[in-house]
Parts: C-alpha cells; sequence; structure tokens
C-alpha cells in the first residue's frame, strides 16, 4: 500500500469484523529518537496464541491464492523493511493489540498518507462503533473520541451530515495544528 | 477553530428540523467494500468522494456503510447501493471520477449507469 494510512485502516477492518465495539488506535511520531509507533487496539473476540502465529507466517496461511496477501504481514514486512516490526498481543474474549514500528525517518518508510480520510471514513461507516484516535508529533498530540462526541450529540448520530462536516473539518485542522501539518509526505 | 463544543448546536439544528431515526433508517444505503484488496484498489478515495458529493447535494437519507471482500479483487473498488423496493445495484472498478456521475445520475435522478456495473463486465 502507498500510505501508512491505508495499512491503518485495513489493520482496522479485522477489529471490525472481529466484533469489536471500541477500537483505539494511537500514532507517535518520535523524531527525536526516530521512531514511529503505531498502536490498534480492540476489544473485539481476540485470537488464541496459536492462531495469532500463524496470522503473521505468510507460509501458514489458507488463502495464498489473494493477490495483495494478507493484511498483517503486508504490514509487518513493510514495517521490517524500515527497521521496525508487527507484533500481535491477543487474548480471546478480551481483544487484541497490533503494534507497528518504523525507523520514522527510513528512506522506504511511506508517507503516512491521509489519516483524516482515514479516521473520518471509519467513524462514518461505523457509527455505532467507538473511535479513540490519538496523534503525537513530538510535544503536539491531536484527539478524536466517539465517546466525548456522542456525548455531546444525544441521539444525533455520528454520520448525520452536519456532524460528517464538523468530523472532516475537526479532524483536519488538528491534524494541521500537530507538527504544522502531519507528516503527510 | 472547530470544538466539541459546537456539536450541542448541531444536535439542536438536528433534532429541530427531522425525526433522525425514521429518516435514515428507509433511505438509500451505499455500501463500500472495505477488504484489502479493496482498500489497496481505491476503496478509500471512493469513499470519501460519496461522503463530499452526499454532503454538497445534502442527500440526506443516504447512509454510507462498508462491507468486507465483495468477492471479485480485480473489479475493486466496488460499491453495492440498495434502494428501498429496488434491486441491488453493483459498481465496480469505482473511481472518485465515477462517483461524482452515479451520485448525480442513481441517487439524485434515480438512473442507474449501466456501464458502471458489474453487469456490463460480464
Ligand atoms: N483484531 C483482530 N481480532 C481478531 N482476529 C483477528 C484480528 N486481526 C486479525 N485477525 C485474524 O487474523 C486473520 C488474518 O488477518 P489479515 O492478515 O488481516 O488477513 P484477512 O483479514 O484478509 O483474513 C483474520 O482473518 C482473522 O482471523
Ligand atoms: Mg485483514
Amino acid at each position: 500500500m502507498r500510505e501508512l494510512s491505508l495499512h491503518i485502516l485495513d489493520i482496522i477492518q479485522n477489529a471490525i469484523t472481529a466484533q469489536a465495539k471500541l477500537i483505539t488506535l494511537d500514532i507517535i511520531e518520535d523524531r527525536q529518537n526516530n521512531w514511529l509507533t503505531v498502536t490498534i487496539k480492540d476489544n473485539g473476540k481476540g485470537m488464541d496464541e496459536a492462531f495469532v502465529k500463524t496470522v503473521l507466517d505468510p507460509f501458514c496461511t489458507s488463502r495464498k491464492t489473494r493477490k495483495v496477501g494478507l493484511g498483517l504481514s503486508l504490514f509487518r514486512t513493510a514495517a521490517q523493511y524500515c527497521e521496525g516490526d508487527l507484533t500481535i498481543a491477543s487474548e480471546v474474549g478480551v481483544g487484541t493489540t497490533v503494534t507497528v514500528t518504523f525507523r520514522l525517518g527510513h528512506i522506504d518508510r511511506a508517507p503516512m498518507g491521509d489519516m483524516g480520510g482515514t479516521v473520518v471514513g471509519l467513524i462514518i461507516m461505523n457509527p455505532t462503533l467507538d473511535f479513540c484516535y490519538g496523534h503525537q508529533c513530538n510535544a503536539q498530540t491531536f484527539t478524536l473520541d466517539t465517546r466525548e462526541i456522542r456525548a455531546q450529540l444525544g441521539d444525533v448520530p455520528l454520520n448525520y451530515p452536519d456532524v460528517v462536516e464538523w468530523l472532516k473539518a475537526y479532524t483536519a485542522e488538528g491534524l494541521e495544528n500537530i507538527v504544522g501539518g502531519v507528516n503527510t509526505k | 477553530m472547530k470544538s466539541l463544543e459546537q456539536l450541542a448546536a448541531i444536535r439542536k439544528k438536528a433534532l429541530d428540523t427531522v425525526n433522525i431515526r425514521t429518516e435514515r433508517t428507509e433511505g438509500t444505503r451505499v455500501v463500500v467494500g472495505m477488504a484489502t484488496c479493496g482498500i489497496a484498489a481505491g476503496a478509500r478515495p471512493v469513499l470519501n468522494a460519496f461522503t463530499d458529493e452526499i454532503s454538497k447535494r445534502n442527500l440526506s437519507s443516504v447512509t454510507i456503510t462498508q462491507t468486507g471482500c465483495i468477492g471479485v479483487c480485480r473489479l475493486e473498488p466496488m460499491v453495492e447501493i440498495y434502494t428501498p423496493g429496488q434491486e441491488k445495484v453493483t459498481y465496480v472498478n469505482m473511481t472518485a471520477e465515477k462517483v461524482a456521475e452515479v451520485v448525480h445520475s442513481h441517487l439524485v435522478n434515480g438512473i442507474v449507469i449501466n456501464q458502471y456495473t458489474i453487469g456490463a463486465m460480464a
């Protein structure tokens, strides 16, 4: 995938399929130490240990016919190209945490891309789920938590047109403010 | 500057204008395929184009949702449109440009663009 934000969108699809109700996404761009860390945590159905081992082994998958490969191994390959890795911690009935690291300044690192499009798109298409997105760039952090938004909206759904407009503008502005324009390059 | 406080005003306006629940459950649904193959092929810009066009034209009864793999990777991005009382229409190889046309023709005027549908690929 051309952008990390597309990998993130894909990994969050796994959480949705696993019937998560709350999905937490944390991105930390640490320029000082040259690390980029992406953490995706869900409270879906989880996986047992043996299964986690097989999903990361590209030779063990039952779906080798797929043209673009499996989402998790694709993202892991991208991370490993950049001196990072992808790890999975999961517990059946509790949920899953996927942690991905990259050397922030690595020449092969794909750009972050349109994070606003990923996060707002997910919210619009899944208005009954909760998303908590935190994006830290050095000392600045942007947070978008649908639980806080819902508290303000009461019965008005997250995909109501005026709310959608607000979500887009709020996120664009927030991402612009951290880093003076998030690393979309 | 956007702030969480502005949501209270949106809430008030929304509750004053429509009965949200009934209006939105009876409307048309646009379903975007969001499996790995769909995302890699460009499902996100297609989704964003739908949200932009739908809000630009104020089509408040249309909702956008997602699904996993629709089944034919080479035809992604795929989009299904469900209108109550009508047969499902599946658009394939979608792009943001095609979305603008589909919203105008299909969602606004009720005319399916056959050449973009899965039927035209057979
Ligand atoms: N967050 C998650 N919760 C539960 N199961 C998961 C999660 N993420 C991945 N899985 C399991 O791992 C499998 C492989 O995931 P992935 O590499 O994204 O490929 P795909 O989604 O195409 O099957 C999934 O089919 C699913 O069974
Ligand atoms: Mg997947």
